[in-house]
């Protein structure tokens, strides 16, 4: 089982790619592109081929994109057998194999596990299944959450201001709805982004008509024959809305793997520099290997800090690095150190976060101002540059991005010609709870 | 609004940690692509065929190679 190497690229190696989304299609893309010729299977639990999530809680939502217009494009004719609409049940490692949700065995020599995240459930059961309560993680979420805002409804409730939350809310207004937004932190965003930046968005988020309630928890979801009414905040107050979005985040697809014997913490799946998946006896399956969001692993740039993250970029990255790593062994291959990169699309601009947040202690504004709602904003921790934050700067954050790929000292100096000359810095301002690992709500 | 489109059109995606929001997709290929305030790129993930020339163009025109582009319907095949 837990061989130091994987056999050479031979063939015939089956393999099976688990999840048929964004990182599984761009890992199964590269192991084709690494020159692997044998059988490729690709397992999906969603009926369709894979499409991108992103536009499904800006355009998909606001009714200017159809569902079906996000499939995404192959970069070449992967020759692969799609298993859409099967979900794996269970893992075998001892045999190699896949156990479908019908019972069917699938065995393979090498393995992709890409089964990503879903999105977190209101904690009470049947007030989260009431009529017009809504979560969003995949395209029939998107297309059931277009239908009930089309329909005109007298308030949204969206629960949760993290990056999804937002931009609902954005696109609400947009659509000219009454919207509320609900959030146990003093911002939103303020988890991901501190405080001293997140007070600037909740004003502009406020300017843009959503009643923003920081500061407090939710008690219930309210309903009256099935349906949702409204909600009580913690202080026993109560809204009114017969649209509720529930955004709390989500958490990795890893249920089936129960039982395999493959290491999980807090749900996810732990994995080492080189997307090797791990067993919980701690020895590596070099034949197994996980991308995307469900992957917990050491990120090089971050002293090893273990890290899952929910961006587009890493499934994308992480994807391919696990596809060549499956096609062609490891051989001096570097452990895998993508730059954490994601951008978000709300309230008229174009917010683009490079690097981790996490743990800093500085933060200082290098180009143009946050009351201008056009700025980028360097993050130090310990005299290191960790994370720059573009407003509508996004020109000026690949050079600010090979600072922190670079280790550079903070605050960094970047010749550019309209930076001011000192640079004043900031304390980001960490609410309480502290940030969590995760990082995108 | 981009519409579905079911059979034979092509499919594009653009990485928008990359794109810069440089507009030149849109001069190439203005039904397909559109920027929104200072840097929100807006675009078709399926346009027509009729659009795949200045879509091709559109992807060649871009300063930092964020545009993906696939000429036809992706399939479910059986592989072998
Ligand atoms: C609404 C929304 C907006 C987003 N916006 C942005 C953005 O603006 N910027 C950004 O950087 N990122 C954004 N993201 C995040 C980005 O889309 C994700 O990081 C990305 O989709 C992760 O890809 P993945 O392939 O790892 O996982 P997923 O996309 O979650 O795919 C996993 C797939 O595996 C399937 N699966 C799960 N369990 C099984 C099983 N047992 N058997 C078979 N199949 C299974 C799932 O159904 C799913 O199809 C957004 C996400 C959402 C939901
Ligand atoms: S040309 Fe490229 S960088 Fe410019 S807007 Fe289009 S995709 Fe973005």
């Amino acid at each position: 089982m837990t061989s130091a190497r994987i056999p050479r690229a031979d063939e015939d190696a089956r393999v099976v790619v688990v999840g048929a989304s964004l990182a599984g299609l761009r890992g199964a893309e590269s192991l084709r592109l690494a020159g692997h010729r044998g059988p490729l299977t690709i397992v999906g639990d969603e009926p369709h081929l894979p499409y991108d999530r992103p536009p499904l809680s800006k355009h998909v939502i606001a009714g200017e994109m159809a569902p079906d217009a996000t499939t995404l494009p192959h970069r070449l004719d992967l020759d692969a057998a799609w298993r859409l609409g099967a979900g794996a049940a269970g893992l075998d490692r001892q045999a190699r194999t896949i156990v479908l949700l019908d019972g069917e065995r699938l065995p393979y020599d090498r393995l992709l596990i890409a089964t990503g995240a879903r999105a977190r459930p209101w904690h009470d059961e049947a007030e989260g299944t009431l009529e017009g309560v809504f979560t969003l993680r995949g395209r029939d979420d998107a297309a059931a959450l277009r239908a009930a805002l089309a329909a005109a409804p007298k308030r949204v409730l969206i629960v949760g201001g993290g990056f999804i939350g937002c931009e609902v809310a954005s696109v609400c207004r947009d659509l000219g709805l009454p919207v509320t937004l609900v959030d146990p932190l003093p911002a939103p965003l303020a988890k991901v982004l501190g405080l001293a930046v997140s007070g600037f968005l909740r004003d502009w988020i406020a300017a843009a008509g959503v009643e923003v309630r920081s500061n407090t928890g939710l008690r219930s979801l309210d309903g009256r024959d099935g349906r949702v009414v409204g909600a009580t905040l913690d202080d026993g107050s109560t809204i009114a809305a017969d649209v509720v979005v529930v955004a709390l985040g989500a958490v990795p697809n890893t249920g089936w793997l129960e039982g395999s014997g493959l290491a999980l913490e807090s749900g996810a799946l732990v994995c080492d520099g080189h997307a090797r998946v791990r067993a919980q006896d701690d020895g590596l399956h070099p034949e197994i290997r996980a991308a995307g969001d469900v992957a917990l692993w050491p990120h090089p740039l971050y002293d090893g800090r273990m890290v899952r993250l929910e961006h587009w970029g890493n499934a994308v990255a992480q994807g391919e690095y696990a596809g060549r790593a499956l096609a062609l062994g490891d051989g001096d291959r570097p452990a895998f150190a993508g730059m954490p990169e994601f951008w978000s699309n709300q309230f008229g601009v174009t917010i683009k976060l490079a690097g981790l947040t996490e743990g800093a202690d500085s933060l200082a504004v290098v180009q143009g101002s946050l009351k201008d709602k056009r700025f980028l904003a360097v993050y130090g921790r310990a005299g290191r540059t960790v994370a720059a934050l573009s407003v509508d700067c996004a020109r000026w954050l690949p050079a600010y991005a090979e600072a922190i790929a670079a280790k550079a000292p903070f605050p960094p100096i970047a010749n550019a010609l309209d930076q001011p000359s000192r640079l004043g810095t900031l304390d980001p301002s960490w609410p309480t709870p502290p940030p969590e690992v995760s990082a995108r709500g | 609004m981009f519409p579905s489109r079911k059979t034979s059109e092509m499919r594009v995606v653009v990485d928008l940690n990359r794109c810069q929001g440089y507009a030149q997709c849109c001069y190439a290929a203005p039904e397909s692509f559109e920027l929104r305030g200072a840097e929100i790129l807006v675009y078709d993930p399926a346009p027509s065929a009729e659009h795949r020339g200045r879509i091709e163009r559109a992807a060649q025109s871009c300063p930092v190679r964020a545009i993906t582009v696939q000429a036809d319907e992706p399939a479910a095949g059986a592989g072998r």
